[in-house]
């Protein structure tokens, strides 16, 4: 079953980066649906419009840890702008490349991704 | 630990004696069993020996006994064979096929394909364990209904059919039954004339013998439309050139089979409620279905907040094989079938695991595979935001 997945997939599935629960975080982002099996959320602490920290939490599949782990890693240390043109190709070339079935699976991180970008920008003007 | 084989659901290794049986089949014994010349005949009466052999594991005649490709070629032939024969009965207002909503998609696919054309299929709900309602069956039954095709075992979570009663109310009715074995043979002793089974399905590599082949119990005197044109192998009803090697293969497993089932059954319930009650330990932990009226060989859970597919991966790195109903390990990413067909939510469904034992599995495996999911559980579940705990 592992051929499935590239090397790197199976890397970041089996030591995911940035992984867990955050403390107050400063955006979070929480997309997907439990029925479809895909949940994934991300937290970022924001310094100077950068992300600071980031960590996320998924309940998914391989690829849905997998796209999360990375696209967490590629935008840390990142602007929020910077952050914001991450694509789900990007997610998937990262990767070395996701099965065709599961692509919507690196869309998921980009978005929620997005989701906490927005949520800390709407927090910061309500605030 | 070597590698821990534990979906035996899915396919069995070819018993060593059932190899050996077949091997002469490939390049000695090699003639074509239709032939008339001694090379024929030899693989003639081999195929004729197998036939017995499948016969008395459920005890019937060699005669009501026909070869096929595998459980799923055997199921079609048996639905659409009893369909066909009956066309005049199409477009009724009562139900022509009474099926359940849990069967294996060889059963479930053949009958909702019959409804697309023009028969009438009742698909039958399950109750949280997985059985079917005898009187909503009953209920079903019209003066159109010629074939109630139900499982004898559910190959996901294991829950075992009432099948004697079923068999009353089709003879009562006077409707044929049909029933899909291939989880059953070998773990539970079956009698077709005791329990008034009229079509049965078999398949060898569930039982420890070789790929590719099955078999299809036909009672005497049941008329079937054939399926499959060709030169009239198997009373005319499928066609097709002996695999001889095969064949000999799956007699030789029904053999074994018969011999071995006590001891079988004995070993592998005992390993398996090790599974169950140590699994169950987990917290949030549920056991699918029936506790009791179940396969000797099936443990099936799930694990709340966590997705199948990833267990089964973290479980594949610890080197152990297993199975699981989660929409992302299918192609078609949906939950499976039976799953919300006991009333499981999507959701739930997702984080099911099955464990499947066989002949070979020991006390040490089971042991490791205890060991080895609480700490993949816990793993899954520090990650996903669906736990909170």
């Amino acid at each position: 079953m592992n051929d499935m997945y590239t090397e790197k997939v199976l890397d970041h599935f089996r030591n995911p980066r940035n992984m867990g629960k955050m403390e107050n975080p400063d955006g979070v982002g929480k997309v997907g649906n439990p029925q479809c099996g895909d949940v994934m959320a991300i937290y970022i602490k924001v310094k100077n419009e950068k992300i600071f920290d980031i960590k996320f939490q998924t309940f998914g599949c391989t690829a849905a840890i997998a796209s999360s782990s990375i696209a967490t890693e590629l935008v840390k240390g990142k602007t929020l702008n910077e952050a914001l043109k991450l694509t789900r190709t990007d997610v998937a070339r990262e990767l070395g490349g996701l099965p065709a079935i599961k692509m919507h699976c690196s869309l998921l991180a980009t978005d929620a991704l997005k989701a906490a970008i927005e949520d800390y920008r709407k927090k910061k003007k309500g605030g | 630990m070597n590698k821990v084989y534990m979906d035996y659901a899915a396919s069995t290794p070819v018993d060593r004696e059932v190899l050996d049986e077949m091997l002469p089949f490939f390049d000695k014994y090699y003639g074509n069993a239709s032939s008339t010349h001694s090379f024929g005949v030899d693989a003639f009466n081999a195929v004729e020996e197998a036939r017995e052999s499948v016969g008395k594991i459920i005890g019937a005649k060699n005669d009501e006994i026909i070869f096929t490709a595998g459980g799923t070629e055997s199921d079609n032939i048996a639905i659409k064979g009893i369909a066909f024969k009956n066309r005049d009965k199409k477009h009724s207002k009562g139900y022509n096929i009474i099926t359940s909503s849990i069967e294996h998609p060889a059963v479930l696919e053949t009958c909702k394909y019959l409804d697309n054309i023009g028969y009438k299929a009742k698909f039958l709900p399950v109750d949280k364990y997985g059985i079917i309602n005898l009187d909503e069956l009953e209920k079903s039954i019209s003066k159109d209904t010629f074939l109630i095709t139900i499982m004898f075992a559910n190959n996901e979570i294991g829950t075992i059919e009432p099948i004697q009663e079923i068999g009353k109310i089709a003879k009562k009715h006077n409707v044929l039954f049909h029933t899909d074995a291939v989880q059953a043979i070998g773990k539970v002793p079956i009698n077709i004339n005791n329990l008034n089974i009229d079509l049965l399905s078999i398949s060898s590599h569930k039982i420890y013998g070789p790929k590719g082949v099955g078999a299809l119990y036909i009672r005497n005197g049941i008329k079937l439309e054939t399926i499959a044109h060709g030169g009239g192998h198997e009373k005319g009803i499928r066609s097709s050139t002996y695999n001889t090697p095969g064949i000999v293969g799956l007699g030789k497993a029904c053999q074994l089979g018969l011999k071995r089932m006590d001891n079988d059954v004995l070993n592998m319930t005992k390993l398996r409620d090790i599974l169950i009650k140590k699994n169950l330990e987990i917290e949030e932990s549920y056991l699918n279905g029936h506790p009791k009226q179940r396969l000797a060989n099936n443990a099936h859970f799930r694990f709340t907040a966590i997705e199948g597919e990833s267990l089964n991966m973290l479980l594949n790195d610890a080197g152990i094989a297993a199975a699981t109903g989660s929409a992302c390990s299918s192609k078609k990413l949906q939950a499976s079938h039976v799953l919300t067909g006991i009333g499981l939510t999507p959701e739930l469904a997702h984080g099911s695991l099955r464990l499947s034992l066989g002949r070979k599995s020991t006390k040490e495996e089971v042991e490791y595979v205890c060991e080895t999911i609480p700490g993949i559980v816990k793993k899954l579940r520090e990650m996903s935001p669906l736990w909170n705990r």
